[in-house]
């Protein structure tokens, strides 16, 4: 294993989140925030509570997991993307280093973020709603599982996109809606039985319902079915992923 | 000499049918500067790549250093430096933080004695804190041989050095590039100037059409197949040859004021001397006289057209 060229990519693409540091955390913790001072007070004080929790408290973890699996889509796509784009991907291939290795360095530096943002987030909704985690492994193990999970799916839009344009177009179009769609701000159980059925379809659901377990202990799908789900994303990340490796799709001629 | 890469029977064919490289067979000595010419397309760019894993091949096998390429590809990989020939850099990275990126890429321990050193010896020191966007070309340039040099590499390849470079910048590179030989480090570089193949190299390499068209010593080579052209520059202008001189291929150049001669010095016999005679028998008489080798350019074109 080439510890020193993981750790070089980590450190490299680390040092870009501090470089633009008010794209990379004060944008997310700013946007979440008007999120709370929108959904949680103006409308959220309207709203009386949701199996027994106040509405500005039963949001967060929908709202950590929206930054959560945007940031790490952005982040993955765009640190593989750019070396793309500019060329550098030469260096890398030419490197003395494995495939594994290369996904080693970029995800993990793009789920990183991502759970560092997901961890201020939560932080900054400290400042608004009471909160208390059931279960902070269990969140901290989510936590991780999706950070990781779509900074793979986010690797491999970087390694697919061959213009800015297809860069943003799988989180815009797929992506966010899918989260916002995936009960975020509101429990699936709120939802007419022929959508909460359409809804069970949207991969999000599982994530958001099993992060929000390991706060509330309530969720619309039990806890395992959850954790099945997030790991057969990961596994289906995996695949494509070694797919394009052993193919060189779109790095190698 | 030992050879540090061998290329056996190689072959690329892209997925659109272009065959970019066909059976290309290739040795490289260690310690040597080996230049690859050809034209654009040839399949120069096509065969660095190969080697350094940038593509894959469809046929054939690569060893560097004994190393398989594909099989072996991190030994063989970690001997290899690469400079490319387009000017690929991170915009917003300083020199000496995506100088020493590459070095720990390359799975080496941080040494900032060794990437002083190569900043030092590139006359890129006092530009280690500018952000790349900062520098000019030939800054950019003189960083992508840093980024090549930061793992200390036994083989540097440079495609295209000096493209788009100003000439003293070049010959400051030919410095840099003899310094490096003279450390041992093997350097194969792909250029379009056969001035530079001239003043560089030890052994060349034409390749045309994806096919490698003539390996040789440099030396070996001007001698082999550079020809040679003498210039009589006449006293009196002539209409025409003489039907006694027809068997020279003599040219009457100038408006009949000069009369142009070339000749083989491979040949045992060059005719200089019976030429001359005939002319004065001929009645034939010349003020000056001066003689021209062949450029390593014009066999190049040479080769390139018959190939």
């Amino acid at each position: 294993m080439n510890h020193r060229a993981i750790r070089a990519i980590y450190l490299f693409e680390m040092a870009r989140t501090w470089r633009t540091l008010l794209q990379s955390i004060v944008s997310p913790v700013v946007s979440t925030s008007l999120y709370f001072v929108v959904f949680g007070a103006a409308i959220g004080s309207r709203i009386s509570q949701v199996e027994g929790v106040s509405y500005g408290t039963f949001i967060v973890p929908g709202l950590i997991m929206l930054s959560v699996l945007t940031q790490s889509i952005a982040n993955a796509s765009f640190g593989i993307y750019f070396p793309k784009f500019t060329g550098t991907i030469y260096e890398i291939l030419s490197a003395p280093i494995s495939y594994f290795e290369i996904v080693l360095g970029y995800v993990g530096a793009a789920a990183t973020k991502s759970i560092i943002l997901g961890l201020i987030i939560l932080a900054t909704a400290g400042l608004f709603v009471p909160l208390h985690i059931h279960h902070p492994v269990w969140m901290l193990a989510f936590l991780v599982l999706t950070a990781v999970t779509f900074s793979l799916f986010g690797f491999i839009i970087g390694i697919w996109a061959d213009g800015f344009e297809k860069l943003q177009m799988i989180p815009m179009l797929v992506v966010t809606p899918l989260t916002f769609l995936g009960g975020s701000f509101y429990s699936i159980d709120m939802l007419p039985p022929t959508w909460r059925t359409v809804a069970m379809l949207n991969p999000v659901v599982y994530l958001i319902s099993g992060f929000r377990w390991s706060f509330y202990e309530i969720a619309d799908v039990s806890m395992s079915v959850s954790v099945g789900m997030t790991l057969a994303f990961l596994v289906i990340c995996l695949v494509v992923i070694w797919w394009i490796f052993r193919t060189g799709y779109r790095l190698k001629n | 000499m030992s050879s540090i890469i061998s290329v056996a029977n190689l072959s690329k064919t892209y997925g659109s049918g272009f065959k970019a490289l066909k059976n290309v067979n290739l040795d490289i000595k260690r310690g040597e500067i080996f230049a690859l010419l050809g034209p654009n397309g040839a399949g120069k760019t096509t065969l660095i790549s190969i080697i350094c894993g940038i593509a894959n091949p469809s046929e054939g096998k690569v060893l560097v250093g004994g190393e398989n390429i594909q099989t072996s590809y991190r030994k063989a990989r970690s001997l290899i430096g690469l400079v490319p020939q387009e000017l690929h850099t991170d915009a917003f990275e300083s020199v000496w933080a995506t100088v020493s990126f590459s070095r720990g890429l390359f799975g080496k321990p941080k040494n900032p004695d060794h990437i002083e050193k190569v900043l030092k010896d590139l006359s890129l020191w006092d530009k280690k804190d500018n952000k790349i966007i900062t520098l000019s070309g030939g800054m950019k340039r003189r960083v992508m041989i840093a980024k090549a040099l930061s793992h200390e590499p036994q083989i540097l390849f440079l495609d295209e050095p000096t493209a788009g470079v100003d000439v003293e910048l070049r010959k400051g590179m030919w410095e840099v590039v003899r310094t490096l030989q003279q450390s041992g480090v093997t350097i194969i570089l792909t250029t379009h100037y056969i001035e530079e193949a001239e003043e560089m190299a030890d052994r060349i390499g034409v390749i045309n059409k994806g096919e490698i068209v003539l390996i040789e010593d440099k030396a070996t080579l001007m001698q082999k197949l550079g020809k040679k052209r003498l210039t009589l520059h006449l006293q009196g202008k002539l209409d025409a040859l003489p039907e006694s001189l027809g068997h020279y291929e003599l040219e009457l150049c100038d408006a009949g004021a000069t009369l142009v001669y070339d000749y083989d010095t491979k040949g045992e016999r060059t005719g200089i001397t019976s030429l001359l005679g005939d002319l004065r028998t001929a009645g034939i008489r010349f003020n000056d006289l001066d003689t021209t080798q062949s450029s390593l350019e014009d066999i190049f074109v040479d080769l390139v057209r018959t190939s």
